[in-house]
């Protein structure tokens, strides 16, 4: 087989025809345009909006639920061993709500290799005193270093040093839906008591805004030696392990090997946040469905062009059948020809979608809800331009296919005839 | 005795649509080699029918068809195109030059596709051809840049560049003034003449037949004379 002949003729097809094959092109270039533009917006956004709530959910987490003890009496009598039991007679009332030996814990944690680090927390109810009432919220004593390493936690403050929590003692950040009820600002102290009455002063040193409204109304953070001596607690006492796993996916059965292995309750993050996973692939289906079918018109189009062309070329079809051309020959011509147009129509279609998804990147985007944003998300994935110049190529060949596959048909002695 | 180039057996062919109709009948006969031969007959004859079953483009028949002794008939598209693109040479009523092209490229096509040799030596043999029939100073032009009979010419130019056993003529003067029609005759009749390029030639034009060989006369589907 000459390829160079074929190339060389349907370059000359192509040519001829400038005007044709650029619309044509131009139709692919659009396609391809608004399929990466659509999807880098589409997952940028996507990953904004999961990155919200995922990125300060910790993939496994240990804790100690407030739960009814296990080994409730009627249980314990053999004489009904075979049946069901419903008479709960002891209570959860002394169960702690810290996990046992946690230095113990944290250690094997550490030390395992799937996971990318560990963040101890102390969590407790507590009641701001502003005047006359109290604002009921929640204290969360945490490790500021490991915080800000593993969820971010830097990214949302907006005012103070989160560093500060470590080297000032007592002091306290504060939501800012919180801080605006207390009417507090920088450097103000405040009046916070816990669940069992203590009073205690806390100086604050920053505001953070996470997005979610209703939780910046309620939480605070302390380091946790704060935690601790405002709860009177020792220095062992944490109520929660929040783990990262370097591959999220294993979360699952990492979390109940911990549950086995700690004697804790494990929650991993795809149980407790199982609706935004169905939310993005949702969103993310819809994105590819709009996509492809820009690049399946613009297929059609291709489509039409070529028939078009074909019927134009009928002549030149007969003759180089005539002078030796095979029927296979013919279709290898006008299918370089189809896909030629989709590879070059593709290529630029990646350039400018590159350029527009860029220029959307540019345009300012300013919520409350989201501090760290200043301009709308976009995800600069290399699979989109890989998927979109795929699919350009198989478009045009499929949309090259039926038409080239007539004109091989194409009887010489018809056309010659004809004349 | 000079070697047979192509033979006819028995060939029939039938047009089914709407009613069966007999267009060839059990035509049989050779062409050796240097033969300028013509075919005349009155419209709807068979004659070009014919001449399309012998180009090979026309598979739809009953009967042989051999080219240097080799069967032909029922042979692969494929190995037919090749067939063509070696053996034969094709000058049509219309001239079929495609218009994105020069005129050299034109001429360079089939052998081209051939690809025994390489571009350059193409480049000079085409030129050869062109020089052959006078038109070299067109060889740059773009193909719809030609009068008509330059166009014919081009064609003729583009059917002997393989070095054809023969070359297939349907009505190869049909659009041509009577000057036009006269080079081109002069033209074949010196290829024939000093090349003793074996030529086909199908005519309704009695004074162009007049002056071949040998003339094949039909009527209704048979060979008559």
């Amino acid at each position: 087989m000459n390829l160079k002949l074929i190339f060389n003729i349907a370059k000359s097809l192509l040519l001829a025809r400038w005007k044709q094959t650029l619309v044509a092109a131009i139709g692919v270039t659009f396609g391809i345009t608004m399929f990466i533009t659509l999807l880098s917006f589409m997952t940028g956004l996507n990953d904004l909006l999961d990155g919200l709530i995922l990125n300060r959910t910790p993939h496994v987490r240990l804790f100690n639920d407030i739960k009814p003890n296990k080994n409730q009496p009627v249980n314990l009598d053999t004489n009904f061993a075979s049946s069901y039991n419903f008479i709960q007679s002891v209570k959860s009332n002394n169960s702690r709500q810290e996990i046992y030996n946690s230095g113990a814990i944290m250690q094997a944690i550490e030390n395992d290799d799937r996971v990318l680090g560990y963040a101890p927390k102390i969590s407790a109810p507590v009641f701001f005193n502003d005047g006359s009432i109290d604002i009921t919220g929640a204290m969360n004593g945490i490790d500021v270093l490991a915080e800000t390493k593993l969820f971010f936690f830097n990214d949302y403050i907006v005012a103070g040093n989160a560093a500060d929590l470590k080297n000032i003692a007592n002091s306290i950040v504060l939501g800012v839906g919180l801080a605006e009820n207390l009417l507090v600002s920088i450097g103000d102290v405040i009046q916070v008591t816990t669940a069992k009455g203590q009073q205690f002063s806390l100086k604050v040193v920053g505001f953070f805004q996470s997005g979610l409204l209703e939780y910046d109304k309620t939480q605070s953070y302390t380091s946790i030696g704060t935690a601790q001596k405002f709860l009177g607690k020792a220095n062992y006492y944490i109520t929660d392990i929040q783990v990262k796993l370097k591959d999220v996916t294993l979360a699952p059965a990492v979390a109940k090997e911990y549950n086995l292995k700690f004697q804790a309750d494990a929650e991993d993050i795809q149980t407790a946040n199982s609706q935004f996973e169905t939310g993005s692939a949702i969103r993310n289906l819809i994105a590819y469905a709009v996509g492809i079918t820009l690049l399946i018109v613009a297929g059609f189009g291709i489509y039409n062009i070529l028939n078009m062309m074909i019927y134009e070329k009928m002549d030149t079809i007969a003759i180089l059948k005539a002078t030796g051309f095979s029927g296979n020959d013919v279709k290898l011509i006008f299918l370089v020809i189809a896909v030629s147009i989709g590879l070059f129509g593709g290529t630029l279609g990646l350039l400018f979608g590159f350029l527009l998804s860029s220029v959307i990147d540019q345009i300012p985007f300013n919520t409350a809800a989201l501090p760290t944003i200043t301009t709308y998300p976009i995800n600069y994935n290399p699979m989109f331009y890989f998927i979109g110049v795929g699919f350009s190529f198989i478009t045009t060949y499929m949309a090259g296919f039926f038409p080239s596959r007539k004109a091989s048909k194409i009887d010489p002695v018809i056309i010659i005839r004809g004349k | 005795m000079s070697e047979i180039i192509l033979t006819a057996k028995h060939i029939s062919k039938k047009f089914h649509d709407p009613v069966t109709v007999k267009i060839l009948d059990d035509i049989s006969f050779n062409i050796k080699q240097g033969d300028f031969v013509s075919v005349v007959g009155k419209s709807g004859c068979g004659k070009s029918t014919l001449l399309y079953i012998l180009s090979t483009m026309d598979t739809d028949y009953e009967g042989e068809l051999l080219i240097c002794n080799e069967l032909v008939t029922g042979k692969k598209e494929k190995q037919l195109a090749r067939i063509r693109n070696e053996k034969i040479g094709f000058v049509f009523q219309f001239h079929y030059l495609l218009n994105e092209f020069t005129v050299l490229k034109n001429v360079m096509l089939p052998a081209l596709k051939l690809n025994k040799l390489p571009a350059e030596e193409l480049e000079h043999k085409a030129m050869e051809r062109l020089k052959i029939l006078g038109i070299d100073q067109l060889a740059a032009k773009k193909a719809n840049q030609l009068s008509g009979g330059e166009k014919q010419r081009v064609a003729i130019a583009r059917a002997l560049i393989n070095d054809p056993l023969i070359i297939m003529g349907d009505e190869p003067t049909g659009n041509l003034d009577n000057k036009n029609t006269g080079i081109v005759f002069d033209i074949f009749k010196q290829l024939s003449a000093e090349f003793h390029q074996t030529l086909l030639i199908v005519t309704h034009d009695q004074s162009f037949a007049a002056n071949t060989n040998r003339i094949i006369e039909m009527e209704d589907g048979r060979i008559i004379k």
